[in-house]
């Protein structure tokens, strides 16, 4: 059998242990061995944005960084952003309300880029906004209504 | 229009759908997890033609974690060929493996199954094959010369299917017309390029005797039809599911080889067998769209009129038929004269074999190419008379007051009103002012051009008249509604919706009728075990054809309801009145509410006469005929005749689809679409080299839209409802590909045109500008 290495976790919040192979990509690590198929694998090369998620509170794209590079770091998957159907993250409802989703397969990568984008500046402007979104590609909607969704968000969280 | 009277239906109701998605709670295909679950990698020819000589799968087999390795021997004679829509005498079957030959990059060889996704990776690089390569003919109009090497050494050319449609009347308009032009134009091979590739999870289960296949898909009621037939199992030992479905554009509407080879190893293996594409793997062999070489010769007036077209259609059809695969070239032809009226039309049709992934339906399929071609001839028409191209086209449309009008290229539209879109977009883009400034660039010496396009298109696929009886299947539609005892309602719908967002407009549909609320109603799609037999989700389809059906649905349920209703409230039925929720008798404040009557129809304990217990129907809706949306769009864009860098400006676009049951969500198939066909105009292209080697097989050099490039869209649109389904709905979902490559390419020829330059192929990459502007000023 393949040699394994030992990689500890935080994952949205919880401390996992598990023996991976030594080139288990992260996002291979968080989907087969955490169950949490939220993130999702478009392209293999960073190039899509359908596997970003955030590393140590930074949006990094899962499918080119191996578990091993995470090991003892904090990771936060789009399962991690809602508690529960009550308490969305202003992101979400975003997308929700402007339509900013339509087959859905990118929209979790998508929700945590733009959520670094607003972590790092809370009103952007639409250029701005479709800059953060360039290394996402969505090919159902065409942006503009992810555009409105990431602005919604802002404006909610603005006036929170 | 509308059967019930509005109150849900028409608002931007946000979707029943999104819940799940934006929490990363969805189950796609590669979701599924299943106990004992294997899986496969697929080993894949690295040449475009050859004969295999030897497969060695020893050193695979060997490798730790692999459980099985199977090649085209292993399973000759025991299963047929790789699913088809229509058989074509005399064309030779594709198999689901290799079978001694090779016919394109990335042609299935053998196939490896593993306790571990890395580990059938691992195996699969592990696998040798010896292959002799020999000549590939890659270019479509080099492989109908009659020397060209051929895909299939047992035909006697490339050709797998030739339609000519001459007309001698077209011959004689050519003759008496003032002038006439000829253009050939280009409609490149692009991948569809859904985020989510394909992904199949296979499942025998020995003890029911019966197979589960999970797939990305757009039609699961053909695949399960389509399995069974390739296994030679009944189709009731199928269950076809199609998940949460990533996108699919149309190239999931076929059933792949590899989704009926996965069924059968998981047959032998005894075990769930799943595989999930990789990006290349997906842009080597997922099904491309387009491909077409068009040869057009117009015959116009001075004044503009267009009075009769000859064309030719060459159509890159790929290493094999796929499933409409030959036949959709043709709506081409049919499509050829856009919103105009045209007297006359010749035509030739091909579609040609090369050593290519094959192509499909995508997006359009065949419609967006005759949009590009009448699209492009009207603004060459324009620049011949010296006629502004919105004049041009006011001069050719068809009359408001002649629909239904069948065009000389045979298809009957059903109702138009083509002055109305473009005046409301001359109105929101101010045509006027927008030449005036463009004058202003140029006197400046800069490149702005402005596009027009304004375009007619097929949706709501049926009738079913037009398949063939191979498919075993028509192009109706069902849907069943089942009340539950509390009032609640089920839907479940044989389309197959991925991203159009059907459960929350049948949602709206159904609140309508019954005046529930909208999360009391739950929409079942993409399972055969669950859903009456259905059709799918493709061909702008799912409200003009699965919208109908659920409405025909509504409507014997509703009648059912309202005649419980009067046997209990002691009135007869005509005495019955509706609204919101309630059945009333007319005149009296006795009523039932519809929960109430709901309740009624399960317990029973009155006997209504000439009813059962229940309250459930279902309906199957067969359109008389499609229906014929149109749009006028149009943009601006600014070349840089430095870079050959094109900036959009602007994007314009007044659509009509007939009655709209959710604006929001009609402007994301619009948005969608146009950004869809912008991508095919400026950057998006499948290339192969001339050995057949596919050079666009990672993100890094095939250029799918950003969000970086597009500015913010224009929208609007007119309502002319169709006669042909109870919702007036004609269909949107691939309109905006069908108005956009025109659209962008006639700006950016306008934008040249002061150079001297008539054309430019897409894609409008910046290096193709660039050197047709040197081209142009070094003259």
């Amino acid at each position: 059998m393949p040699r394994s290495v030992p990689v500890a976790i935080t994952v949205n919040g919880s401390k996992t242990e598990r023996q991976v192979e030594p080139r288990t990509l992260l996002v291979h690590f968080l989907r087969e061995e955490l169950d949490l198929t939220g993130v999702h694998i478009g392209c293999e090369s960073t190039l899509c944005g359908a596997c970003t998620v955030h590393l140590n509170g930074r949006a990094v794209k899962s499918c080119t960084v191996l578990a091993v590079q995470a090991d003892g770091q904090d990771v936060t998957t789009i399962e991690g952003l809602a508690q529960d159907a009550d308490n969305l993250h202003p992101l979400q409802v975003g997308f929700w309300e402007k339509h900013g989703l339509q087959c859905g397969y990118c929209t979790p990568g998508m929700i945590m880029a733009a959520k670094q984008l607003l972590d790092d500046n809370p009103n952007p402007s639409e250029a701005e906004i479709r800059e953060a979104i360039d290394g996402n590609i969505c090919r159902c909607t065409g942006y503009q209504q992810i555009v409105d969704a990431v602005q919604h968000a802002a404006q909610a969280a603005g006036a929170a | 229009m509308t059967t019930f009277r509005p109150n849900s239906i028409g608002k931007p109701i946000k979707r029943r759908e999104d819940p799940r998605l934006i929490r990363g709670l969805a189950t796609y295909t590669d979701d599924v997890k299943l106990p004992r679950m294997t899986y496969a990698a697929f080993v894949r020819s690295d040449f475009a033609a050859g004969e295999i000589r030897s497969i060695d799968t020893t050193a695979a087999a060997d490798r730790p974690g692999v459980v099985g390795v199977y090649t085209y021997a292993d399973m000759d004679g025991q299963v047929g060929g790789a699913p088809i829509g229509v058989a074509i005498p005399g064309m030779p079957d594709h198999p689901l493996l290799a079978d001694g030959r090779v016919l394109y990059v990335g042609h299935p060889v053998a196939v490896v199954v593993a306790e571990s996704p890395y580990a059938a990776r691992d195996a699969a690089a592990a696998v040798e094959v010896d292959i002799e390569p020999r000549e590939a003919v890659v270019d479509v109009e080099a492989a109908l010369a009659p020397d060209a090497p051929r895909v299939y050494d047992e035909l006697d050319s490339n050709i797998c299917l030739q339609v000519p449609a001459p007309n001698p009347e077209a011959d004689k308009l050519f003759e008496q017309a003032d002038q006439t032009l000829s253009i050939r134009l280009l409609n490149q091979r692009v991948a569809p390029f859904p985020m989510e590739g394909r992904a199949t999870c296979a499942h025998w289960e020995e003890g029911p005797g019966k197979l589960t296949i999970w797939t990305s898909n757009q039609a699961p009621h053909s695949v399960k039809q389509q399995i069974a037939m390739c296994l030679r199992i009944p189709e009731i030992r199928v269950r076809a599911i199609a998940p949460e479905v990533g996108g699919g554009f149309g190239a999931k509407i076929p059933t792949y080889a590899e989704d009926a080879l996965l069924c059968w190893v998981s047959r032998d293996l005894r075990r769930p067998v799943k595989w999930s594409e990789t990006r290349t793997e997906n842009l080597l062999g997922m099904t491309h769209g387009r491909g077409h070489v068009e040869k057009i010769e117009v015959a116009f007036q001075s004044d503009g009129r267009v009075l009769a077209l000859k064309g030719q259609t060459i159509a890159d059809i790929g290493a094999f038929r796929s499933f409409f695969g030959p036949f959709i070239a043709l709506s081409t032809h049919t499509m050829s004269c856009g919103c105009y009226d045209i007297k006359a039309v010749a035509w030739e049709t091909s579609s040609v074999f090369t050593n290519t992934m094959a192509t499909e339906a995508y997006r359009g399929a065949g419609r967006p190419e005759a949009a590009y071609l009448i699209e492009r001839v009207m603004d060459e028409v324009a620049a011949a008379t010296g006629i502004d191209p919105v004049a041009v086209r006011r001069r050719n449309f068809i009359s408001k007051d002649a629909f239904p009008h069948t065009t000389p290229s045979g298809a009957t539209y059903d109702t138009g009103d083509y002055e109305k879109s473009l005046n409301r977009m001359i109105e929101l883009a101010g045509y006027d002012e927008v030449r005036e400034a463009q004058r202003r660039a140029r006197d400046d010496g800069r490149l702005v051009g402005i596009g027009l396009a304004t375009f007619t298109e097929v949706c709501g696929l049926g009738p079913s008249t037009g398949t063939a009886p191979q498919q075993r299947m028509g192009t109706w539609e069902s849907a069943t509604v089942r009340v539950e005892p509390s009032g609640n309602v089920t839907v479940y719908t044989g389309i197959s919706p991925h991203g159009q967002g059907q459960e929350t407009v049948f949602a709206q549909q159904v609140s309508d009728a019954f005046g529930v609320g909208l999360d009391d109603v739950v929409v079942v799609h993409g399972d055969t075990d669950q859903v009456q037999h259905g059709v799918g989700t493709f061909g702008s389809r799912g409200i003009a054809v699965g919208g109908a059906a659920l409405d025909m649905a509504l409507v014997k349920v509703h009648a059912k309801a309202t005649r419980i209703a009067a046997h209990h409230l002691d009135a007869p039925v005509d005495q019955i009145g509706y609204e919101d929720g309630e059945f009333t008798v007319t005149g009296t404040d006795r009523k039932l509410t519809f929960r109430q009557v709901a309740e009624m129809a399960h317990l029973w304990n009155v006997n209504v006469p000439g009813e059962e217990p229940g309250l459930e129907a279902v309906a199957r809706f067969e359109p008389s005929a499609t229906t014929f949306p149109f749009g006028a769009h149009l943009c601006q864009v600014e070349i840089d005749p430095e870079s050959g860098e094109i900036e959009i400006q602007r994007y314009v676009a007044v659509d009509d689809f007939g009655e709209v049951m959710n604006p929001m969500l009609a402007d994301g198939q619009r948005l969608g679409g146009v950004v869809q066909g912008i991508g095919q105009a400026m950057w998006e292209e499948v290339q192969y080299d001339e050995g057949g080697q596919l050079l666009s097989g990672t993100l890094m050099d095939y250029a799918v839209p950003r969000a970086k490039r597009f500015p913010r869209m224009e929208l609007d649109n007119t309502v002319t409802p169709t006669p042909i389904n109870p919702l007036g709905a004609k269909g949107i979902g691939e309109l905006g590909t069908i108005g956009a490559t025109p659209c962008i390419v006639n700006a950016i020829v306008d934008a040249l045109r002061p150079l001297g330059i008539d054309n430019i192929d897409m894609p409008a990459k910046p290096e193709r500008i660039w050197r047709a502007i040197q081209a142009a000023t070094a003259n």
